[in-house]
């Protein structure tokens, strides 16, 4: 067993586990921050993106204890303050980014990081920087659009809504 | 007015902050027990000993059931009672439950699964379509046999005679959430299912079976799933009875979900099949005689593999009409993974035969590929029959395949990738249009019924519920788009509701693309209950006549006055009317013999077409869909929206398919490709640069839920034109018909591409 604390959305957090503790199953199961989702336990589909100290990590891929220490962010803590939906949260709302929503934490995560990286990607570099987020419903059109337009982008050009 | 609007999904807000609660997010008590199925090793053989000490000593196990731990029915099968839920003695494929492992922990529980030493004298196992038909390893007693006219004697009268077989890949549904279920026990041995499933009774049903009690002691509830494209019509029936039998031992909440390999491993596919084809054919590429053979891996049990191996016949003719053709359907059994349901349900790949029909005439002939199609078309208005007898009365495809050659500009195109090919040795371009006509309605003809349930409250607000189920197509808004227009209310007066089997009953799967329909019309019937008696309850009052009485914006209007929902709902409430009502639609019109082949299985058909242009790299195999046009008919759509993104969807699925998609199984009947890493479904830079679709304006001709159509499956099909494209390319780089297996996979392309260029097609 062994003592972690990390800061998750602003909050101290702190619990003693399993040294082999994933930090996806440390957010699902210790916290109870059951928006990160674990579609693939391996590293390859991206539902369980969160942000490490500011960098987009698949928390199925890191143990909670190499976390400790650090500020974490799930896409619980990504609504505004007053509980509005953030700009990119709004935006696959309103161009219909999701269908089972079982991706969906992990797509807005992965956005955000882009965003902080890149804020008016191209389509090309949007496509390229989702490579590691695995969406079956979709067929990502309207992924990609929701986050053109979150970077504020006219995506009107981009074909069928 | 609600229904036709572009909303957002219903829980878009909940998915987006993380909110929106799968099987595995649900809070359970601390001592919550979880579990892990051990698997057989082999493929086929005698289970002789099995020794599961060290499984029992196990860190935190807390019991261990086998077959014959198993107090009532052993069975999770749909249909054919052939599904035990642990093996009796005898393995059927690699990866088949033999014991169940309930521990305090997801992990503990997947550990000690591996430490089971189960010994099996070993059989030799029937793996592919040859051995199966080989040793007649087969369900039913012989092949099913469709016939129309005389086939034998067209095609040998006929100009040309043109004949092949096409190879045709599985496809694992890749739901991104696993199968998952969770069962708190109740008071009385009574249970309270969660599932992830398109199917809420049929769980019901076998979860009653396996705890020995009646249907009415099991409660199914299922909010949504995160995916289910076909593969929790069934697949997940294994899950909620082992949580149900695991919580009637120990007396505790049940929770199981399979890690990605295990689902993959356990769970049944898309069925693969082989196509023979030969083809009569007169000098302008009309099709006069036809035969189809279809091989069918079945797997190695019944499961639905029937109604799947119907469909696939009934969709043999696609969008052509064929007056003398006979289809032979062969359902093999085999030493895999049970095949099930996948979105189209055997209707993709009875139709990608005739697609390839289409561009093997083509080739041999040196015709157009489009040309050969439209001569081919049913025509419209003319009484022409389907090969099992049903008059195909709306054929709009002409229509359509007008409009989106103009819009995608197919000629010019066209003519600019031939231009390309002959200036370009290594890169070759294809560009493709396929058509879609594609039945709805089960092909059972019972399970085309359902059932809701509506409440409005004294404040007005208003409690939905129905037997369809969520997995992301946006079922709920369309229904409660449905409800909103009924009452003349905003849609947040609506409550969408998760479906329970002790709301609504005896429902059918969420398949066929039939939830819309099939729901919307059955609550539309409970609202208009309600809305009659509000009427005429205020239409006494206020000495208004009952059917004048007007709901709309929020208000009912009775004679000169006008009143909130919610007052009109309260004034029922003081007079005593019941503000609670069931709805109930069968389709009508149905009359289907699937012994002999002859009938109506089918309501209505839902068109579309597609044109897609790919490049393929003749040196690697490598290749792109670098551009899809798409219009597709919807009817007078519920929700444009929802339903672009259901063809969007459902394209970039179907092309996945027939190029990226490939289960391989090595000789012992192991599946290689058991996770992401190896089975390669699109990702996000796969889907084409330009993507273009559109919706076809028109509506159903049938009375459907506001006159729109079916949207779920049939857009899956139109992916089938990136494959067309793919052989179209292949074609330019020889002389001989492009001889291309699908899926389309690099290594596939590059064989097609040197046979074809060895002049071996
Ligand atoms: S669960 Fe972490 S990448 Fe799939
Ligand atoms: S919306 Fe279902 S996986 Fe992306």
């Amino acid at each position: 067993m062994a003592q972690v604390s990390m800061t998750v959305n602003g909050r101290a957090a702190s619990a003693e586990i399993e040294g082999r503790t994933l930090l996806s199953t440390f957010l699902r199961e210790t916290l109870h921050l059951t928006g990160t989702h674990v579609g693939c336990d391996t590293s390859q589909c991206g539902a369980c993106v969160v942000h490490v100290n500011g960098e987009a990590v698949k928390s199925c891929t890191m143990l909670a204890s190499e976390a400790d220490g650090a500020e974490v962010a799930t896409i619980e803590g990504q609504a505004n303050a007053d509980g509005s939906l953030n700009v990119i949260q709004q935006a696959f709302q309103d161009h219909h980014g999701l269908q089972c929503g079982f991706c969906t934490p992990g797509m807005v995560m992965s956005a955000a990081a882009l965003l902080k990286e890149n804020p008016k990607p191209s389509e090309a570099e949007v496509r390229a920087y989702l490579e590691g987020n695995i969406c079956r419903c979709t067929g990502y059109h309207n992924i990609v659009k929701a986050i053109m337009a979150a970077s504020g982008q006219d995506v009107s050009a981009l074909a069928a809504e | 007015m609600s229904a036709g609007a572009p909303l957002p999904h219903d829980a878009a807000h909940l998915h987006v902050t993380g909110a929106a609660r799968y099987i595995d997010d649900i809070p359970v008590p601390a001592n919550c027990l979880h579990l892990a199925f051990g698997l057989s090793q082999s493929a086929a053989g005698r289970i002789t000993d099995m020794d599961l000490a060290r499984v029992r000593q196990a860190d935190g196990v807390v019991a261990v059931m086998t077959a014959a731990d198993l107090p009532f029915a052993n069975d999770v099968s749909p249909a054919a009672h052939d599904e035990p839920l642990l093996a009796t003695g005898q393995v059927h494929y690699v990866g088949q439950p033999v014991f169940l492992v309930i521990a305090r922990s997801h992990h503990a529980a997947r550990r000690a699964a591996r430490l089971g030493k189960i010994t099996i004298a070993e059989e030799t196992p029937i793996l592919t379509l040859a051995e199966a038909l080989a040793a007649n390893s087969r369900f039913e007693d012989g092949p099913r046999i469709y016939t129309k006219g005389n086939a034998a004697a067209a095609i040998d009268k006929a100009a040309h005679k043109i004949s092949g077989t096409l190879h045709l890949g599985g496809q694992e549904h890749f739901y991104l959430e696993g199968q998952a279920a969770l069962v708190f026990p109740q008071e009385n041995g009574d249970m309270h299912v969660h599932s992830s499933t398109q199917h809420p009774t049929e769980i019901q049903h076998k979860v009653a079976d396996a705890i020995g009690r009646p249907m009415h002691a099991v409660r199914v509830e299922s909010r949504r799933m995160g995916g289910g494209f076909g593969g929790k019509e069934s697949q997940g029936n294994a899950l909620a009875v082992a949580c149900a039998v695991a919580a009637n031992l120990t007396g505790r909440a049940c929770k199981m979900r399979y890690d990605r390999d295990d689902d993959m491993i356990i769970t049944g596919k898309r069925h693969d099949f082989e196509i023979q084809y030969t083809a009569g054919v007169a000098p302008d590429g009309r099709i006069a005689g036809l035969q189809f053979t279809h091989l069918v891996r079945c797997g190695w049990a019944m499961d639905l593999s029937l109604p799947v191996a119907d469909r696939a016949m009934l969709h043999a003719d696609n969008a052509y009409h064929l007056t003398d053709v006979e289809i032979t359907s062969h359902r093999l059994k085999t030493n895999t993974q049970s095949a099930t349901a996948y979105r189209g349900f055997g209707g993709p790949q009875g139709m990608i035969g005739i697609e390839r029909v289409m561009d093997h005439i083509a080739a041999n002939l040196g015709l157009d590929p489009l040309a050969v199609r439209r001569v081919n078309y049913y025509q419209q208005g003319a009484g022409q029959t389907t090969p099992y007898g049903q008059i195909v009365e709306d054929f709009i495809l002409d229509e359509m395949t007008d409009t989106l050659t103009v819009s995608c500009d197919f000629a010019a195109r066209k003519a600019q990738v031939e231009d390309w090919n002959r200036n370009h040795p290594t890169l070759k371009k294809g560009l493709a249009l396929t058509p879609v006509k594609f039945g709805i309605s089960f092909t059972l003809s019972h399970l085309n019924q359902a059932g809701a349930l509506v409440h409005v409250y004294q404040d007005g607000s208003v409690h939905l519920n129905h037997g369809g189920t969520e997995m992301g197509q946006g079922l709920f808004q369309k229904v409660a788009q449905v409800a909103a227009t009924c009452f003349g209310l905003p849609l947040q007066q609506i409550k969408i509701t998760a479906t329970d089997t002790g709301k609504v009953p005896n429902t059918s799967a969420t398949a066929a693309s039939s939830g819309s329909d099939l729901n919307g019309m059955a609550v539309k019937a409970a609202c208009e209950t309600i809305k009659t008696r509000i009427a005429e309850h205020l239409g006494a009052v206020h000495g208004a006549a009952a059917d004048s009485v007007v709901f709309d914006g929020g208000r009912v209007i009775a004679g000169a006055h006008s009143l909130t929902f919610a007052e009109a709902a309260a004034s029922a409430y003081q007079a005593r009317i019941s503000l609670s009502a069931t709805g109930f639609y069968k389709t009508p019109k149905l009359a289907w013999d699937r012994i002999k082949g002859t009938g109506r299985p089918f309501f209505y058909f839902a068109y579309g077409v597609a044109a897609t242009e790919v490049v393929i790299d003749t040196l690697t195999g490598e290749n792109r869909i670098l551009r899809a046009d798409i219009l597709h008919d919807a009817g007078q759509s519920l929700n444009p929206a929802l339903d672009i993104g259901q063809i969007e969807g459902g394209y970039v699925q179907g092309a996945g398919w027939l190029t990226t998609e490939e289960l391989v199984w090595d000789a012992r009947g192991r599946l290689l490709t058991h996770a992401p890493s190896t089975y390669k479904i699109p990702a996000c830079g796969d889907r084409p640069k330009v993507f273009n679709v559109a919706l076809w304006d028109g509506q159903n001709r049938e009375d459907t839920i506001f006159r729109s159509k079916a949207v779920g499956e049939p857009p899956f099909m139109l992916g089938i034109s990136a494959y067309s494209a793919l052989c179209q390319a292949v074609q330019a780089c020889g002389p001989t018909f492009a001889d291309l297996r699908a899926p389309a996979t690099p290594e596939a392309v590059l064989a097609a591409v040197m046979r074809t260029q060895a002049g071996q097609g």
